[in-house]
């Protein structure tokens, strides 16, 4: 998104949120419209099934519209929705350690295709003329959302805000409450998950 | 701590350090000296390559659209609340 049409975004979206303060019901249908797919990704980061992701979308709704008075208008609409999201999410979904993968070590790439010195020693097959939407078009989108599907709930969470809602790194970290490192190596590790399954998909 | 180290990058750290790179949060001897592992690696440089095509793809896995029935579940869910804070 240029900055120009971001900015007109921005101010389209605080004329929805003024509407909605002054009790406007069509504002708050087109604020959710805006928001509900989004929001229903992310809770399901954390959620053990879709029905429960729904209630957690349809409670978050509930709180934004009794607490639409306390948004200060300090970060943007939809960071502080996200964020009241996520505290719901947190609380009603499955601890964080049963979602825990068996076997991830946190290394980017599997080490036995580095040489004794680190040197690629099976090094990744060099890009392919195949275009990008003929990959997504044969299979390679169910790829990328099963991959997306298995990853531990804050790194999904992470790479669902920054990569496909296009949050910036300050807004994740607020929306998640956690560090730039943290965000940092859990964003590396979901990232380099993609990758690999990106690369199995172009090599099978 | 590892960076501070005169010799050459290992693929193997490579790896681990393209997130910091796209980011931004390397300092300028650390992105110096990423890049200049870079210049001479065409396997590295194919790796960044398909990290910066794993970003792009992953956003293209947007959302569905709103429905009509939600939409409409939605404006239920507004007219409730309104109704009980009367």
């Amino acid at each position: 998104m240029t900055p120009r049409r971001a900015d007109s975004a921005a101010a389209a979206e605080a004329e929805l949120v003024a509407r909605l303060r002054a009790g406007d019901e069509a504002a708050f249908v087109e604020l959710a419209a805006r928001h509900q797919a989004a929001m229903l990704r992310l809770a399901s980061a954390f959620v053990p099934s879709p029905a429960v992701a729904e209630e957690v979308v349809q409670d978050t709704w509930v709180a934004v519209l009794r607490g639409i008075d306390r948004f200060e208008g300090r970060a943007s609409f939809k960071t502080w929705l996200l964020a009241i999201l996520v505290n719901r999410a947190k609380s009603t979904g499955m601890s964080e350690a049963r979602n825990v993968p068996i076997g991830d070590v946190g290394s980017a790439v599997d080490p036995s295709r580095f040489d004794a010195g680190g040197a690629w020693s099976s090094p990744p097959r060099h890009w392919v003329e195949e275009s990008e939407d003929r990959l997504m078009a044969r299979g390679l989108r169910g790829r990328l959302e099963a991959t997306l599907r298995r990853l531990p709930p804050r790194q999904r969470a992470i790479v669902i805000l920054r990569d496909i809602d296009g949050l910036d790194s300050d807004e994740v970290c607020r929306v998640l409450d956690i560090s730039a490192g943290n965000q940092r190596v859990l964003l590396h590790r979901a990232r380099s998950r993609l990758r690999q399954a990106l690369e199995e998909f172009i090599d099978a | 701590m590892r960076l501070l180290r005169r010799d050459p990058l290992a693929c193997r750290e490579v790896v681990e350090l393209v997130t910091d790179y796209l980011e931004g949060s390397m300092s300028r001897g650390e992105r110096r000296r990423f890049e200049a592992h870079l210049a001479d690696c065409p396997h590295c440089t194919g790796y960044l390559a398909q990290m910066r095509a794993t970003i792009r793809l992953t956003g293209r896995l947007e959302p569905a659209d709103l429905t009509a029935e939600m939409r409409d579940d939605l404006g239920e869910l507004f007219r409730r609340l309104r109704d009980e804070e009367r």
